[in-house]
């Protein structure tokens, strides 16, 4: 029977299958930790007097909390502090590696997972965050879960999970220039909605998706869930192959061979039909920003903020009305008039060193436009010392930017980063929610181009408009 | 897990759609390693709004929320069912919920209800022309009632099925502890592993 690229991973990884509402158990390849979702999961298994069943398939790191600045010094913020602290000791206790503050491998869990070679295709793979959807980039099935489901995978190393529905998200033509993966999902999100991806894995297919970065797959990978969906996938290629050959947990060797072999075969099947199909032409796709507080609330640069007037559904109406008073705009305004008072390059949608380089590439030998700060926040210190080996920090620091260390920084509001109450940000983030990077800030959503065009500018701008 | 079969209680009228986990709970409450009091951070931003509908008699004692569509999107944080739960909420009532938010209101006990738009509406009218009205959510014949409204809602047959058992998923699964076992013996010699540590 001819299958998807999800249903393959999923079969190959079913323990038992369930019968009749009950659900099949899957098998779980890797299991990534922070310091949030994880301390009342080990408190579960202590308490249960359980043990951790396969810490070899389990790492941590460190996050959400690290401040990025000063961090050979203690968290300042005591709770922060007790939480990180309370990591540390769960993983000695529990025999689980982590990657602390300061460490080489230190960084973004969706980070690190892929740079370390942990994350391969056919995989499945969770974490208590939303965003484990960035490892499908690989071919894998990875997805967020809470933190009863952390503990679950702790104490048996499966879950139980209903099969999910199958999306294609077929992506044609080619992506013109300036234009990048981040403005393709912001697009699939615009198009489908918030809710659109409900129940779905997003499979990204088509000529545009095989030709992007295995950096830029991960930014698209990343963002399924604000469609909704638990995870994206996209199928491995040469390009995966090549990302991961010689990293620190690749196969090697006969393994590799046969590694390849397998993974070769993680495609849709040619006559394989998915319960949904939804195309987008790259050839008209333009950098696309965020205007509201949801992801879904995104329009080309070259648009103006849309009046909810206009808006036939209710619900939509009564949301876009409530977002507009939140970000402080008025219907009409061209989006390239609003001044930002913070730009942020980073998070785990765009703190690769892909991303860092093509922003720098704008930045270069231009200057911060007066009153905005620029976040720049590696996602990993190995990415961070990678852009430094290539200048790209004195690129940054040269331009007026901040140089920081490697953390979720600004994506969200749990460490010193975050905007001011009415503070407005391009970010390279993933959401755009109330309050998401401090109480009060309002957020765009931009890819690394348009973020390192704004900081120029001060208002959102693309890369083109700094040639005229 | 306490089992649930049926709760009434006082319903809460909540006009909002895509109500994502960092509106139920901001991240800043999120840096506990207790499992309990996270109802100071429901809805926190909201709440310092006098005129927001947490801050009203009689919804200030609510047990049922019915929100709009699209409840729970974003973050995996089982946070907010922890906010809602320990704030008093044991139903939420929602024409669409994220995946992931359901998922964890499972396997906490809180009950996602989900009902047709037009009745979430319907219950809507009624809660905010006649506040305090009780509604009744039951489990067994998967109905929300309040008044004379009576509105079927879905939830899959496994979820309720546990819930009005009470039962703890991961001793579910270790019943199947040698099927696990056997799994893990057929793993491909390729799949990485991450250099753990000696437990202490």
């Amino acid at each position: 029977m001819s299958r998807t690229l999800a249903e393959k991973v999923w079969e190959a990884h079913v323990v038992r299958h369930g019968s009749g509402a009950e659900p099949d158990l899957l098998y779980i390849d890797l299991h990534l930790l922070h310091e949030v979702t994880s301390p009342q999961a080990f408190d579960g298994l202590r308490l249960a007097d359980r043990k951790l069943r396969r810490p070899d398939l389990t790492i941590a790191t460190e996050d959400h909390n690290v401040p990025t600045v000063d961090i050979d010094k203690p968290i300042a913020d005591l709770v922060s502090r007790t939480q990180v602290e309370t990591l540390r000791r769960n993983c000695a206790e529990f025999g689980v590696r982590l990657h602390p503050m300061g460490d080489f491998e230190q960084g973004i869990v969706h980070v690190v997972g892929p740079q370390l070679g942990l994350t391969q295709p056919g995989m499945t793979v969770v974490c208590g965050d939303s965003h484990t959807s960035t490892h499908g980039a690989f071919g894998a099935l990875a997805f967020g879960i809470g933190t009863s489901e952390v503990e679950h995978v702790m104490a048996t190393q499966t879950l139980p999970l209903r099969p999910f529905k199958t999306m294609a998200i077929n992506v044609t033509g080619s992506l013109g220039e300036g234009v990048t993966a981040k403005d393709i999902i912001l697009a699939v999100i615009a198009k489908i909605g918030t809710g659109g991806g409900q129940g779905y894995v997003l499979e990204y297919r088509g000529e545009a998706i095989e030709t992007l970065s295995m950096e830029a797959r991960m930014t698209v990978c990343n963002m399924s869930i604000e469609a909704g969906a638990r995870a994206g996938m996209i199928a491995p290629d040469e390009t995966t192959f090549d990302y991961i050959k010689g990293r620190d947990h690749a196969p090697s060797g006969a393994d590799w061979d046969r590694a390849v072999e397998y993974w070769k075969t993680l495609r849709t099947d040619d006559d394989a039909t998915f319960d949904a199909e939804v195309t987008i032409d790259a050839n008209d796709l333009t950098p696309f920003v965020t205007w509201g507080t949801n992801p879904g609330q995104g329009l080309p640069l070259g648009a103006t903020v849309p009046d909810p007037e206009k808006i036939a559904d209710e619900n939509e109406r009564v949301a876009a009305e409530k977002a507009l008073t939140y970000m402080g705009l008025e219907p009409g305004t061209p989006l390239r008039d609003i001044r930002v008072d913070t730009v942020f390059l980073g998070s785990c949608t765009n703190g690769r060193i892909e991303d860092l380089r093509a922003a720098a590439d704008v930045i270069k030998g231009k200057h911060v436009a007066s009153g905005v700060r620029m976040l720049v926040v590696p996602g990993s210190m190995r990415v961070r010392k990678q852009a430094e080996d290539e200048g790209l920090d004195k690129v940054f620091l040269d331009a007026g930017a901040e140089w920081r260390q490697a953390g979720c920084s600004m994506c969200l509001g749990m460490n010193p980063d975050q905007l001011a109450p009415g503070e407005r940000s391009a970010s390279t983030s993933n959401r755009n929610f109330e309050g998401r990077q401090g109480k009060g800030g309002r957020t765009h959503l931009v890819s690394p181009l348009v973020a390192a065009a704004t900081a120029v500018r001060g208002t959102l701008s693309a890369p083109a408009d700094l040639e005229n | 897990m306490d089992a649930f079969t049926t709760h009434t209680g006082v319903g809460v009228p909540l006009r909002r759609s895509n109500v994502d986990t960092d509106q139920i709970i901001p991240a800043v409450y999120l840096k506990r390693v207790t499992r309990s009091g996270f109802e100071d951070g429901l809805f926190a931003a909201w709440r310092s709004d006098e005129h927001f509908i947490l801050n009203q008699e009689p919804f200030k004692a609510g047990s049922v929320l019915v929100a709009g569509p699209d409840f729970g999107t974003g973050s995996s944080r089982e946070h907010a069912v922890w906010a809602l739960m320990d704030y008093g909420f044991r139903v939420v009532i929602s024409s669409r919920f994220a995946d992931i938010f359901r998922g964890n209101s499972g396997k906490q006990g809180l009950v996602a209800a989900q009902c047709s738009q037009s009745d979430v509406e319907l219950l809507w009218k009624l809660l905010e022309s006649e506040p305090g009205t009780p509604v009744t959510v039951d489990l067994t014949d998967k109905t929300v009632r309040a008044k004379d409204l009576v509105a079927p809602f879905d939830i899959d047959d496994y979820t309720r099925w546990r819930l009005l058992e009470g039962l703890d998923d991961i001793a579910l699964t270790l019943r199947h502890e040698a099927e696990i076992s056997d799994f893990e013996g057929n793993r491909q010699t390729w799949l990485p592993t991450t250099d753990p540590l000696p437990a202490v």
